[in-house]
C-alpha cells in the first residue's frame, strides 16, 4: 500500500518537471535568442487613440504611432503589419483588454499589438501604452508617461525598451548612440547621433583631421585621435564638462579602445620606435606595454569581461587578427583566410567578432565565432564594406559601405540580414562606432 | 488499494495547484519621462600654423646661382619616394633620390625637413596609419644612414587621408603610396 503511494508522488513530480519550464520561459517564448532574425514577429501597432477628457489632433496620433512602429522596426526583430490591413475601426480602437476583440489581430496574422492612448494639453503629454499577447488575449505590458511634448521620442524609446526586455531579457540599443566620422564641412570631423540616426551632433569642430572615435564604457568619455597639432594625438573629451587630456606622444598615437567598465584604454603608440598596443589610464597614463612583437600591433577591441584583446598584428608577414590575455599575456591568431584581416570589433556578448576582409581589393565584413573559428561573410558585392562596430546588446552591426558610391553608415542585424542606410550628410561618412547604452538615471 | 489511490491522486492535485500559483503578472507602472537638457558639443577650436614652402618659381631678376640654387630645392621637395603595395621597403630608385635629398641637406646644413609617409586608399585607415609611419621612417632612417643628423628629420603619417591622387586604380595607387619631404 505505502509502495503505491511513493509510486504516484513520484510520478506526479515527474510530470511537473515537465510543465514547470514551459510556466518559467512563457516570457521569453517570443524571440528565439540564438536566431533571433530567422522569423520576425508579426506585430500590429494602430494608430493611437484620443484618451478619454482630450481631443488630440490626427496628425499628432499618426506621428506618435509611426514614431513607436519606426523605432521597433529598427531593431529587425519584427514585421510591422501594413495598417490597410486591420480590420478595426482606425477612429474607435479600443485601447484596454477588456475592449479588445482578439480575433480581429489573430485572423490578420498579428502576434503581438501595441495600443496607445495620447492626450496632449498645452504642451504636455501623457501617454498610455499596452503591449498584448493576440494569441493569448493577455496583456503583456502597460505603462503610463507624462511629461513635456518634446519628450515624445524618449517616452517611446522607454516603451520600446520595456517590450525588448520583456520579449528578449535585455533592454535593447535605445539609449545608445552612435559616433561616425564625416567630411561635410572640407574635413574629416566626429559627429554623434542616436542609434536610429537622428538628432545628429558635430563633435569636434577643428578643422584638422579627426579619425577613431571610442566610447568609454560608461559613454561618458570619447577619445579619439586628432591632427590638431600637425601629427595624430590622441584626445580624451569628457562629453559634459569638456574635460581634455591629450596623449601626444613622439610618433603616432592611435586606435583607441576604452576597457569594459574601468576608467582604461588600450592604444596604439609607436615613442618607443615599435608600434605597441599599451594599457592607459583615462587621464592618459600608460599602465603597462601589452603587446611585444616587433611590428605593427594596432586596433585593440576588449573582451565584454574585459580579460581579453583582439588586435591586428602583421607578425606574420602580412595584418591578420590575434587574441591576447591580458594576465597570461598569452596570444594566439584569430584569422587565418586572406592576407589582410583588420578593424576587429569584439560582441558586447562576448562570443563574436566582426572584422573587414580585404580580397582582391575590396573589403567586406566578416564575422568570426570565438569558439568554432568559422568566420562568415555578411556583405557581398556591394563596394567596400569596413569598419564594423556591434551594437550595445550585440543584435546589429554598424559599417561603412561604398555600395551607394559615396561612403555611407550602414546598420545590418548580427547575422547579415536587412542591410539599410542609417543616415545622410553631406561628405563621405565613415568608421562608425556604437555606443554602450547611456544611463539616464 | 483504494484509499491509496485516493490519497496519490490528492497529492498530485496539491503538486499542480502549487505550480500554478506561480504567475507572471504584470503591473501597471507610472512613467513620467526626464527632461533631457541638450547641448552642442564642439571640441575647442585650435589653429595650428603649418607654414611649409611650397615648391617656388624662379623670378626674372634672379642671377644663375640664385636659379641653381632655387632648382636644387624644387627637386628636394618635389621628388618622392615610392611604395610597394603593403610595403615600406625602399627600391634602388628610391634609395637614388633620398641619396639625392642627403647630398642637399648636406649642402643646406641649417635646413630642418619633415618626412610625411602616405598610404593608398585601399585597405583601412588604422593599418594605413601605421603603414605611413613605416614609410616615413624608412626614409628617415636612409637619410641617417648617409650622415644626417636624426633630429634635423621629423616624420608624420598620413596613412591614407590625404592622396595626392583620388582615382580608383592602380595608378593613382601608386601615386598614393609614397613619402614626401617638405621644410616645415
Amino acid at each position: 500500500m505505502r509502495k503505491y503511494l511513493i509510486k504516484t508522488i513520484c510520478m506526479a513530480i515527474f510530470l511537473a518537471l515537465f510543465i514547470m519550464p514551459g510556466l518559467c520561459h512563457a516570457d521569453y517564448d517570443y524571440i528565439d535568442i540564438n536566431n533571433p532574425f530567422l522569423r520576425k514577429i508579426p506585430i500590429a501597432i494602430p494608430v493611437f487613440s484620443s484618451l478619454p477628457d482630450s481631443k488630440t489632433e490626427k496628425p499628432a496620433l499618426k506621428k506618435a504611432s509611426d514614431l513607436l512602429s519606426e523605432t521597433l522596426a529598427f531593431t529587425g526583430y519584427f514585421r510591422m503589419l501594413d495598417r490597410g490591413a486591420f480590420l478595426i475601426d482606425p477612429d474607435n480602437s479600443p485601447l484596454i483588454t477588456a475592449k479588445i476583440n482578439f480575433n480581429n489581430w489573430v485572423s490578420i496574422g498579428a502576434e503581438l499589438l501595441i495600443t496607445g492612448g495620447l492626450s496632449e494639453k498645452e504642451n504636455t503629454i501623457e501617454m498610455e501604452l499596452r503591449l498584448f499577447d493576440t494569441f493569448k488575449g493577455k496583456r503583456l505590458i502597460g505603462k503610463k508617461y507624462e511629461g513635456p511634448a518634446g519628450d515624445l521620442q524618449q517616452m517611446i524609446r522607454r516603451f520600446c525598451s520595456e517590450v525588448i526586455y520583456h520579449l528578449t531579457g535585455n533592454r535593447g540599443i535605445f539609449n545608445s548612440k552612435i559616433a561616425f566620422i564625416s567630411t561635410g564641412s572640407g574635413n574629416k570631423e566626429i559627429y554623434i547621433c542616436d542609434f536610429d540616426g537622428s538628432n545628429i551632433k558635430q563633435f569636434t569642430q577643428n578643422n584638422r583631421i579627426n579619425l577613431f572615435p571610442a566610447w568609454s564604457s560608461d559613454a561618458k568619455w570619447i577619445a579619439y585621435t586628432s591632427y590638431l597639432n600637425g601629427k595624430p594625438d590622441i584626445y580624451i573629451i569628457n562629453l559634459k564638462d569638456k574635460h581634455r587630456t591629450i596623449i601626444s606622444n613622439k610618433g603616432i598615437n592611435i586606435t583607441p579602445a576604452w576597457a569594459p567598465a574601468r576608467f582604461e584604454l588600450a592604444a596604439t603608440l609607436s615613442f618607443s620606435g615599435d608600434q605597441e598596443i599599451y594599457l592607459l589610464t583615462g587621464t592618459g597614463k600608460i599602465i603597462k606595454r601589452l603587446t611585444r612583437k616587433w611590428g605593427s600591433d594596432l586596433s585593440p577591441t576588449w573582451s565584454p569581461d574585459g580579460k581579453k584583446i583582439a588586435f591586428v598584428s602583421n607578425r606574420a608577414g602580412s595584418p591578420q587578427i590575434y587574441i591576447k590575455d591580458i594576465d597570461s599575456e598569452q596570444v594566439e591568431r584569430l584569422t587565418f583566410n586572406g592576407q589582410y584581416n583588420t578593424q576587429p570589433n569584439w560582441s558586447p556578448r562576448g562570443d563574436k567578432i566582426a572584422y573587414s576582409a580585404l580580397q582582391e581589393g575590396i573589403n567586406n565584413i566578416f564575422v568570426v565565432d570565438i569558439k568554432n573559428r568559422q568566420p562568415i561573410q555578411l556583405t557581398f558585392d556591394s563596394g567596400n564594406n569596413e569598419a564594423p562596430s556591434w551594437s550595445s546588446d550585440g543584435s546589429l552591426i554598424a559599417f561603412s559601405s561604398t555600395r551607394e558610391g559615396p561612403s555611407r553608415i550602414y546598420i545590418m542585424t548580427a547575422s547579415g540580414t536587412d542591410q539599410r542606410r542609417l543616415l545622410f550628410l553631406h561628405g563621405e561618412q565613415t568608421n562608425p562606432k556604437w555606443s554602450p547604452n547611456v544611463n539616464n538615471e | 488499494m483504494r484509499k491509496n489511490l485516493w490519497i496519490g491522486l490528492v497529492m498530485l492535485f496539491l503538486i499542480f495547484g502549487f505550480l500554478f500559483t506561480v504567475s507572471c503578472a504584470q503591473q501597471e507602472v507610472k512613467d513620467t519621462a526626464e527632461k533631457t537638457a541638450t547641448e552642442p558639443e564642439k571640441a575647442p577650436e585650435e589653429k595650428a600654423t603649418e607654414a611649409t614652402k611650397e615648391v617656388e618659381q624662379p623670378t626674372a631678376d634672379m642671377s644663375e646661382e640664385e636659379r641653381a640654387i632655387l632648382a636644387a630645392r624644387n627637386i628636394f621637395l618635389s621628388e618622392d619616394i615610392y611604395f610597394e603595395f603593403d610595403k615600406f621597403t625602399l627600391d634602388s630608385m628610391s634609395q637614388d633620390v633620398l641619396t639625392r635629398k642627403a647630398d642637399w641637406m648636406r649642402a643646406n646644413a641649417d635646413v630642418v625637413v619633415s618626412v610625411e609617409g602616405h598610404c593608398d586608399e585601399r585597405g583601412t585607415n588604422e593599418y594605413n596609419l601605421a603603414l605611413g609611419e613605416k614609410r616615413a621612417e624608412s626614409a628617415k632612417t636612409f637619410l641617417v644612414d648617409l650622415g644626417i643628423d636624426a633630429y634635423r628629420i621629423s616624420t608624420v603619417s598620413y596613412g591614407e587621408e590625404r592622396p595626392v591622387d583620388t582615382g580608383h586604380n592602380e595608378e593613382a595607387w601608386a601615386k598614393n603610396r609614397r613619402a614626401h619631404c617638405l621644410i616645415p
